[in-house]
């Protein structure tokens, strides 16, 4: 991926534009960190006003080679030329002044302030130590809004906003500061369908009028709707360039991974047995104290997946934290019924149980915070695979003394059967990358030869390869007769891998449908839309909402 | 016998001016807590910045026989010693706590340690009237019943307090470095990306509450006490640091707070002749404190980045 003319430093002589026709040059960038090298001699050359997509796989050193970029991380060696200029960027001052803004992954948004205070924090008009011109600040980000057709109120708070709309203020605060090259970091991870298409319009609106984007993501099918060029990084190195036109999903996939990939879940029809989970007008709050289940109401069987689709925030955490024992119900009752086969054995009703005895019943828990509930991360691969039985008698004599050769043992057995990537099982689980730490999770959870299985994001900030892998797995359990609750916030994966699919909206269920409902059909529901004709479930009285 | 005299005491100028001037004595470094704070830097140790404010003023005044110099000095010196707590917590990102009671330790005992070698253990002469801070005088004013003695015959930095109080509320919600400020401590990430310079700000706000500290052991040593004692403040910066909190974290909050701690202080000094015992006594306001922070204010909510050390552009 070298270029042909290595030119020499001095190319600040020529600053002829048909000569340099790249926004943004970035040439042989390097950066480490402990242990990790991030990015290793990569080059991405972006013309002016075209949308480029960088895409690789997590660890890949996408958000990396940005943060450069935006002055937030300093590289080791490598150059970085501005519409063909040599620039020095130490921190995001110099990037503002540069005109590059940045939309990150994880809004850089103050929650208590407005839209206006966010949006000119900086640069208030005034200065430093004027007094805050609040009616100024409101003009200048109404009109900033509608010359860029963004509409927003300047006077709301950002808590109150959807994350939609927090994209938009994010998308407007570059724009205050004259963005002329904008990054943009996943951008369509937390927004509905319909929100990415609204993005990618204006995406588009602000390419015609000369900007310069930059589009992280792993989602090829964007790169192919969206982007002029592609740039594909793979373990901090470049392995291509293309032009989208002549670019396919496959193509791309082989390259950011390395070998081929089965982009599709390759499953038999289910053969779902009897009710295994049935939940029945659940109430729970949030830890705000709202009202986050309204009446939820649905039955998992034996063998098959139900998949919870919505948008993030809409119930399904607080849904997942019931189920598991760790979030009280207001109202409402859960039961888990034994099943082999189609024999029904003994019901539990786990609704007021803690995290513990619904595990002792059967139930095994995927969170969909990996590393705040699902791992101790500082603890050892052996001590995170027993988590939640270190007190079995195969672990552990008189439920107290722990049998350290047993649980090595075990852990070997499961590092072994789900192929976690690891030198030994006594590396504390933070030395793993994302997807061998959620491997062990998984593994963890389907060792202990559940009931019932909740799967909570379980290919969250996973790669490629490990996707394939936990996606294979968790058909396999369907196919060995667990009933598999999927909640996901990526509708790729509900879509693929569910049998029936459960759309949540504002605490409630507001749909099940067939997994061959259309993603505009799915998206509408999940904004509290309702689609005519849509192809409902025959199953009609598992469609909750009971309570409205 | 207990009633007659606390409604005498309670309805006395006496202590209501003594209430005043115990507030103004706590608000000082609370406001030092509030800024600092506000820009996401835990500060726990106003308490050890206003002992070396207390000791560098009397030494200094009794140096170059000017209570002015003292003053500058004492202000000085909390400032320097909240230089030393922002690059451990703000440059090294060391635990701010540590850091703070490390601060407290180091100045109470370094604080005795001089005192004693200076004056062979004689302890450190009052001060003549002429180098204390005085009572501002306010003229027919100062005359007035009640008031003119509780709001007129204050000592001068009572005044600057005040002036302080106002000029802290303004900047913090009026004016665009305190949004900045606010910015920093909510969301240093955010303020960073936005352009605006998190060290700047933090090292800024750190220091403000040291000179403030200092200022309130000025106050202390060269105005009320007027001389140097062993661990004069006597935890005043730690009532300090639960008015910011029970103040919610605002300026107008902490100075409510101070008053009603100020007044727990008057009245465990007036109420000594009820016949309660004084060591009893003396425990009011600290019990006032406790049931301040547990009961009255429900959840304060602290800035989401207080105490959290700033690292830019963290690993992926």
């Amino acid at each position: 991926m070298h270029e042909q003319d290595k030119a020499p430093l001095a190319q600040a002589a020529s600053p002829d534009l048909a000569a340099s026709p790249y926004a943004v040059e970035m040439r042989d960038i390097c950066k480490a960190w402990p242990g990790v090298v991030a990015n290793d001699h990569v080059n991405l050359r972006v013309r002016r006003g075209e949308i480029h997509a960088l895409v690789g796989e997590n660890g890949a050193g996408k958000t990396t080679l940005m943060n450069i970029l935006y002055g937030l991380v300093r590289p080791d060696s490598g150059e970085i030329y501005i519409n063909g200029e040599r620039v020095h960027i130490s921190g995001p001052r110099d990037a503002i002044r540069l005109h590059i803004g940045m939309v990150h992954q994880h809004f850089m948004l103050i929650p208590p302030l407005t839209v206006a205070e966010n949006i000119v924090l900086g640069q208030e008009p005034g200065g430093p130590l004027a007094v805050y011109d609040r009616r100024r600040a409101r003009e200048l980000v109404l009109q900033l809004s509608a010359r860029y057709g963004l509409p927003i109120d300047p006077d709301t708070r950002i808590e109150k906003l959807s994350v939609g709309l927090q994209q938009r203020v994010e998308i407007l605060k570059a724009l205050y500061r004259a963005a002329d090259i904008l990054i943009l970091d996943e951008p369509t991870g937390v927004l509905t369908p319909q929100e990415t298409y609204e993005l990618f319009d204006v995406l588009r609106a602000l390419s015609r009028q000369g900007k310069t984007v930059i589009f992280i993501t792993h989602k090829l099918r964007e790169v192919l709707d969206l982007t002029d060029r592609v740039t594909v990084l793979r373990r901090g190195r470049n392995v291509g360039e293309l032009v989208t036109r002549e670019a396919n999903q496959a193509e791309i996939a082989r390259l950011m991974v390395g070998r081929e990939v089965l982009l599709r879940v390759e499953k038999r029809p289910a053969r779902p047995g009897p009710v295994v989970l049935r939940v029945e007008n659940l109430h729970a709050s949030s830890d705000r104290g709202l009202e986050a289940l309204q009446g939820v109401s649905f039955e998992v069987h034996a063998g098959e997946i139900l998949g919870i689709a919505g948008v993030e925030g809409n119930g399904q955490s607080e849904l997942v934290e019931v189920l598991s024992g760790m979030r009280r119900a207001t109202a409402g009752r859960v039961t888990v019924t034994h099943a082999s086969g189609q024999q029904i054995g003994k019901t539990y009703d786990i609704t007021s149980m803690n995290a513990r005895e619904v595990r002792l019943v059967g139930v095994a828990h995927i969170p969909e915070d990996r590393r705040g509930s699902g791992l101790v991360l500082s603890d050892t691969i052996e001590s995170n695979t027993i988590l939640g039985r270190e007190r079995w008698p195969r672990f552990a004599w008189a439920r107290f003394i722990l049998r350290l050769g047993e649980v090595a043992l075990w852990a070997r057995r499961l590092v072994r059967e789900f192929d976690v990537r690891t030198p030994s099982t006594r590396l504390p689980v933070r030395a793993l990358s994302g997807g061998n730490q959620q491997k062990v999770i998984v593994a963890r959870e389907f060792a202990a030869d559940p009931q019932l299985l909740i799967a909570a994001q379980p290919t969250r900030g996973v790669d490629i390869g490990a996707i394939e892998f936990i996606h294979r797995r968790l058909v396999e359990q369907r196919d060995a007769g667990k009933a598999i609750l999927l909640v996901s916030a990526e509708l790729d994966e509900i879509r693929s891998l569910s049998d029936r699919i459960a759309v949540m909206y504002e605490g409630r269920i507001v749909d099940i449908v067939t997994p061959e409902a259309s993603e505009e059909e799915l998206g509408l529901l999940m904004t509290g839309g309702r689609p005519s004709g849509a192809s409902r479930e025959e199953e009609a009285q598992t469609t909750g909402d009971l309570g409205a | 016998m207990f009633w007659p005299i606390f409604l005498r005491v309670i309805t006395s100028g006496d202590l209501w001016q003594a209430s005043l001037q115990f507030a103004a004595l706590l608000l000082l470094p609370a406001l030092g807590g509030v800024i600092s704070e506000r820009s996401g830097v835990v500060n726990i140790a106003m308490e050890g910045m206003m002992l070396i404010g207390c000791y560098v003023g009397v030494v200094v005044t009794l140096a170059s026989h000017s209570v002015l110099v003292g003053l500058l000095a004492a202000i000085v010196a909390g400032g320097l010693l909240a230089l030393v707590h922002g690059v451990v917590s703000i440059h090294l990102k060391a635990d701010q706590i540590i850091s703070g009671i490390a601060i407290n330790v180091a100045a109470l005992g370094l604080t005795n340690y001089l005192n004693i070698v200076q004056t062979g253990g004689q302890g450190i002469p009052t001060l003549a009237s002429n180098l204390r801070l005085p009572v501002l005088n306010w003229g027919p004013l100062a005359q007035l019943p009640f008031l003119g003695q509780v709001l007129f015959q204050q000592n001068v930095v009572f005044y600057v307090t005040i002036v302080i109080l106002v000029g802290l509320q303004f900047l913090l919600f009026r004016t665009n470095l305190g949004l900045r400020i606010r910015a920093v401590g909510e969301h240093p990430q955010a303020a960073d990306t936005a352009g605006v310079s998190v060290r700047l700000i933090r090292y800024a706000c750190v220091v403000a509450s040291g000179l403030l500290s200092g200022l309130a052991g000025a106050f202390l040593a060269l105005g009320v006490a007027g001389t140097f004692n062993s661990n004069m403040t006597a935890g005043r910066g730690f009532i300090a640091l639960a008015a910011v909190v029970f103040g919610k974290y605002t300026p107008l909050g902490a100075a409510g707070a101070c008053l009603i701690f100020g007044l727990g202080l008057a009245l465990s000094v007036r109420l000594q002749d009820t016949g309660i015992d004084s060591n009893l006594l003396a425990t009011l306001p600290y019990i006032l404190t406790i049931i301040a922070l547990i009961g009255l204010v429900g959840r304060t909510v602290a800035p989401a980045a207080d105490g959290v050390p700033y690292e830019p552009g963290s690993a992926e």
